[in-house]
Formats: structure tokens, C-alpha cells, sequence
């Protein structure tokens, strides 16, 4: 059993194309790359929801956020 | 050389080699700001000092003898030492000085010997070296603020010249007895640079122990933040943009099925991997590139958009799939990446709350809990897979790897570097005295600083008035 078919390099390279393990499955990777990357942005934008929230909750009277202004 | 044919090759293989060296220098750059940056300033000037002064002397001793073990003890225990092998690689071969290619019989290099060696050794050997200077450097910054720097330099010369060239020679090389017995593969060296690197941080730093003011009494971290956040982030840039160096200096770039003398067939040139397994430098700059993506944007989520982890995040994400991405498809690569980052964070600050381990860079994590993770995926990832083009070499399997990340990791990083610590220690040169911790390293540096700065002024001054 071999991930990617090749059990040995004994072989002439101009016969040889994909080495990577699974092939077959690209269409299943891409598939999941692309459930990576909008989940990322879900995850991502569920944070800085949070993230905002807790700033809001943050420094009521403001005097933090005045010496923030003044300090830049 | 044969022909020209035979001469272009040998000068191209000669440059490619040179050209990574110089980009293999930027990670030391990088290392050097990074480590300043997260460095307070009471401390920056004798933290860079360490890790520069670890350049000469690990290329001094990496020319004596680390340059000799990689070719001398591939086989060995298991095997007889190499010597006629090594033979080109002691430091008083002439073919380790300027040499065009003739035999020199009386000085024992044969022609087929002067005919390979006499442009490639002097730059296969700088690769070496900045491979060792990496680690050696992955090192330095786990220990800032409060390792002696003499200490230091020893550690980095046992890792850089020694401990880390038996890894290569025996888990890195086309004959090495770890690739032979164990089918060990570690194209872009997660186990055999950052894992060894890692280990032997953390085997430090248990003798060490934190910075002072690290944990309060009740043992909870207090988070010792950087002095120049810039500074970091430029560094941790330039390691990535050493790190392509790194990658393309894993690869030999062109051979000929002729040239690797295995069991490859055809008239098919190729570039390989160090076990001379055919890859491409597109492979490696598809799978560079994506499991650095998986490795930052794992790190920016699970560490809620922290800059330090997210950086650290991208490197870690390489490491973890450098064992296996040459033959990895890009996707994979991604969330190998992606997978590894997730798991050094948070086993980062558990081990930091459990076992009270400051590691000011998180070097530990990022390079050997990642290299040892990314080893035991590619051994299943690439299972059943050739690990060399050799005949009667085991294949890659999770068992092969997971022995060599155990070797890697603990018997050539941790053990040396645990052992090392506790005599550095016994003989009280490892850890600098309390009053000096406190006042900073810096601080006669800074007290001389600025006795000169007021007597120049006050010389100015008068001059003024006269």
C-alpha cells in the first residue's frame, strides 16, 4: 500500500505525473479547502463581534478613551 | 568535469547553493531582530551579542568537525564509520580550501573525489552551516534575559556542530541509517532542524528556570511583553523570507538518473530531495505558501488575532508540514499547517501553566512541538511511499517517523541539551546572578553610555561659555 501509488523510484520519470498522496480526492480537498477558508471568516467574524461588544462595554464615562485621544 | 554539459551542471548546482546561503542569512537577521524585540531594554545589546557571536563560533567548529560527521557517521552505530567518505570533509582535505578539480594523489583526493567536490563542497557546506546557525539561534531566544552568554555559545556549538550534523547524518542524508532501517522522511527538516532545535530549548530551560519576574506566587504567567513590537514583526519577516532559502537549499536542483546511481531509469533530469527522491522547486513553493496560509490563519483565530502567535503562527504552520511537503498536494499541505498551529497553541500554555516554563519566544512550540507533530502526520500521510530511490530502503511509514521524532525531539535535542544544562549549572556558569537579572544586562553598558554622553556635553558646554 502506498498513499500516492509509488511503492519504489525505479521507474523511467517521464512516465510519472502526480506524486502527492489521495489522488482521486481533489475534487473532496478542494472542498474542504474552501469550507477552511468561509469558515475561517465566520470564525473570524464572530470574534471581532465579540471583540466590539467588549470594547463598547468597556470605559462607560469615556475618560479612558480620552486619555486613548490624547495620547495619540 | 567530463564535458560541458557535466561543467554547466556542476557551476549552476554551485550557485544555486550560494544564492540560499545568502537568503539562509536573513533568518539570522531575523532571528537577531526578533529576539531584540522581545527583549526588554535593559537587556537588548548583550541579547543580540548572544545570538551573533554564535555565527563565528559555530562556523569555526562546524569547519573542525561538524562538516566531517555528516558524511563519517551516516551508518554508524548500526554500520562502520565512513572514513574514506569523510575523507573530503576533514579540515586539512585540500578539497575543504580552493581547488579546481585536479587529483592530488599525494594528499589522498582521488580524481572522481576533486571532480565533485571541488566547487559544490565549499557551498553544500555553507548550506550546512546556516542550517546550523538556525538552530542554534531557535535556541537563543527561548533563553533571553537570563542565561550566561559563555553558557550559551557551548549549548549552540553542541546543537550547530555536533548534535544536530549526527541528526542529519544518520535522518537527512541519501544513506543515512534512520531513511535506510526506518524509512525516515523529513524533506524540509520539521524533525532534523526544529525539532532537535526545540528539544534542546526545552531541556534548557528546565534547568534554567523562568525569568523572574515570569509567575506570580500562586504560579499564574505573567505575560512579559516585548519592548519593540515592530522590530518583531520585521524579524519574524525576514525569517520567513530566509526560510524560502532554507527550502530551496533542501533540494538538489539538477541530477541525472546516471548521477544518483539508483534504481531511476529514463534519460529524465530532475531536482530531488536530500534523499535524492525526485521533486520540484513548483511543488514546494505551491506547499511553502499554503501551509503558511494554514499556519496564519489557524494562529490569528485560535489566538483571538494576537500579532506574536499569528507570526509565530505562519512559521509554526511551515514547520509542521516541512516533513512531508515535497510530495504533499498544496490542500494537504494547508491544513497540516493549519492542524499543527492549532495543537502547539494551545499544548504552548498548558505545559507553561503545568510545568512553569518560560519560553520567551515560544520556541519550544513553534519548533518542536511543531516539527515532532508535523513528522507523525507526513508518516501517515505519505505511508507505503518510497523514502529513497535505493533499493532495500524501508519505506515511509507512521512508525519510521514516529521513531525518528522521538530521536530528533528527545534522544539528540532534549537529552543533550538537559544534560548539558545541569553541568553548565553544577559548575555555576549557566544561569546570571539575581542582582544582575534585576538591573538588567546592559546596565554597566548604559552606565558607561552615559558618563561618556555628559562628559562630552559638558566639554561642549564649556566651550560654549569660553
Amino acid at each position: 500500500m502506498s498513499t500516492n501509488g509509488m511503492t519504489s523510484w525505479a521507474v523511467d520519470l517521464k512516465d510519472v505525473g502526480a506524486i502527492y498522496p489521495f489522488q482521486g480526492h481533489e475534487v473532496l480537498m478542494v472542498i474542504l479547502c474552501v469550507i477552511f477558508w468561509l469558515g475561517w471568516h465566520w470564525l473570524q467574524m464572530r470574534n471581532e463581534a465579540r471583540e466590539i461588544r467588549s470594547e463598547m462595554d468597556a470605559d462607560a464615562r469615556g475618560d479612558k478613551a480620552r486619555e486613548a485621544i490624547d495620547r495619540y | 568535469m567530463g564535458n560541458n554539459l557535466d561543467a554547466l551542471t556542476v557551476i549552476f548546482t554551485e550557485f544555486y547553493y550560494w544564492v540560499t546561503i545568502v537568503f539562509m542569512f536573513l533568518i539570522h537577521v531575523g532571528f537577531c531582530m526578533y529576539e531584540v524585540g522581545v527583549s526588554r531594554r535593559r537587556n537588548h545589546l548583550h541579547t543580540l551579542m548572544k545570538n551573533t557571536m554564535l555565527i563565528p563560533l559555530v562556523t569555526v567548529t562546524f569547519y573542525l568537525f561538524g562538516w566531517w560527521l555528516y558524511f563519517g557517521i551516516q551508518k554508524f552505530p548500526f554500520g562502520p564509520i565512513d572514513w574514506a567518505l569523510g575523507s573530503t570533509a576533514t579540515p586539512w582535505s585540500p578539497l575543504m580550501a580552493t581547488h579546481l578539480s585536479g587529483a592530488d594523489p599525494s594528499l589522498g583526493v582521488t580524481a572522481d573525489q576533486a571532480a565533485l567536490w571541488h566547487r559544490l563542497n565549499g557551498v553544500f557546506w555553507g548550506a550546512f552551516l546556516l542550517f546550523s546557525m538556525t538552530a542554534a539561534s531557535i535556541v537563543s531566544g527561548a533563553v533571553i534575559e537570563r542565561i550566561q552568554s559563555g553558557a550559551f555559545w557551548i549549548i549552540a556549538i553542541m546543537l550547530g556542530s555536533f548534535t544536530w550534523m549526527i541528526d542529519a547524518a544518520w535522518g537527512w542524508s541519501s544513506g543515512g541509517w534512520m531513511v535506510e532501517k526506518l524509512g525516515y522522511h523529513d524533506a524540509y527538516a520539521s524533525g532534523v532542524i526544529h525539532a532537535i532545535a526545540g528539544g534542546t530549548a526545552l531541556g534548557v530551560l528546565l534547568v534554567l528556570g523562568p525569568r523572574l519576574a515570569k509567575f506570580k506566587a500562586d504560579g499564574t504567567p505573567r505575560d512579559i511583553v516585548p519592548h519593540n513590537v515592530w522590530l518583531v514583526t520585521i524579524g519574524l519577516f525576514l525569517i520567513y523570507t530566509g526560510f524560502w532559502g532554507f527550502y530551496a537549499a533542501c533540494n538538489v536542483p539538477i541530477i541525472s538518473p546516471a548521477g544518483i546511481a539508483g534504481q531511476i531509469t529514463g534519460d529524465t533530469w530532475t531536482a530531488t530531495n536530500i534523499y535524492l527522491g525526485p521533486t520540484t522547486l513548483s511543488a514546494i513553493t505551491f506547499n511553502f505558501l499554503m501551509s503558511l496560509s494554514g499556519g496564519l490563519m489557524t494562529a490569528y483565530v485560535v489566538s483571538k488575532g494576537d500579532p506574536f502567535w499569528t507570526y509565530s503562527g505562519g512559521l509554526a504552520g511551515v514547520i509542521g508540514a516541512s516533513a512531508g511537503n515535497d510530495l504533499y498536494h498544496p490542500i494537504q499541505a494547508m491544513f497540516v499547517g493549519a492542524v499543527t498551529v492549532w495543537i502547539i497553541y494551545k499544548l504552548h500554555y498548558w505545559v507553561e501553566r503545568r510545568f512553569k516554563l518560560d519560553d520567551a519566544v515560544g520556541a519550544v512550540a513553534v519548533h518542536g512541538y511543531a516539527g515532532f507533530i508535523g513528522l507523525v502526520i507526513a508518516g501517515f500521510l505519505l505511508w507505503g511511499q518510497p523514502s529513497s530511490p535505493y533499493a532495500g530502503f524501508a519505506t515511509i511509514s507512521p512508525w519510521g517517523n514516529f521513531i525518528g521524532a522521538v530521536i530528533m525531539f528527545g534522544v539528540l535535542g532534549f537529552l543533550p541539551g538537559y544534560v548539558m544544562s545541569l553541568i553548565l549549572n553544577a559548575m555555576g556558569l549557566l544561569r546570571i546572578p539575581r542582582k544582575v537579572e534585576l538591573e538588567g544586562l546592559d546596565f554597566e553598558g548604559e552606565e558607561t553610555y552615559r558618563a561618556a554622553l555628559d562628559e562630552v556635553r559638558a566639554a561642549e558646554l564649556a566651550m560654549v561659555k569660553a
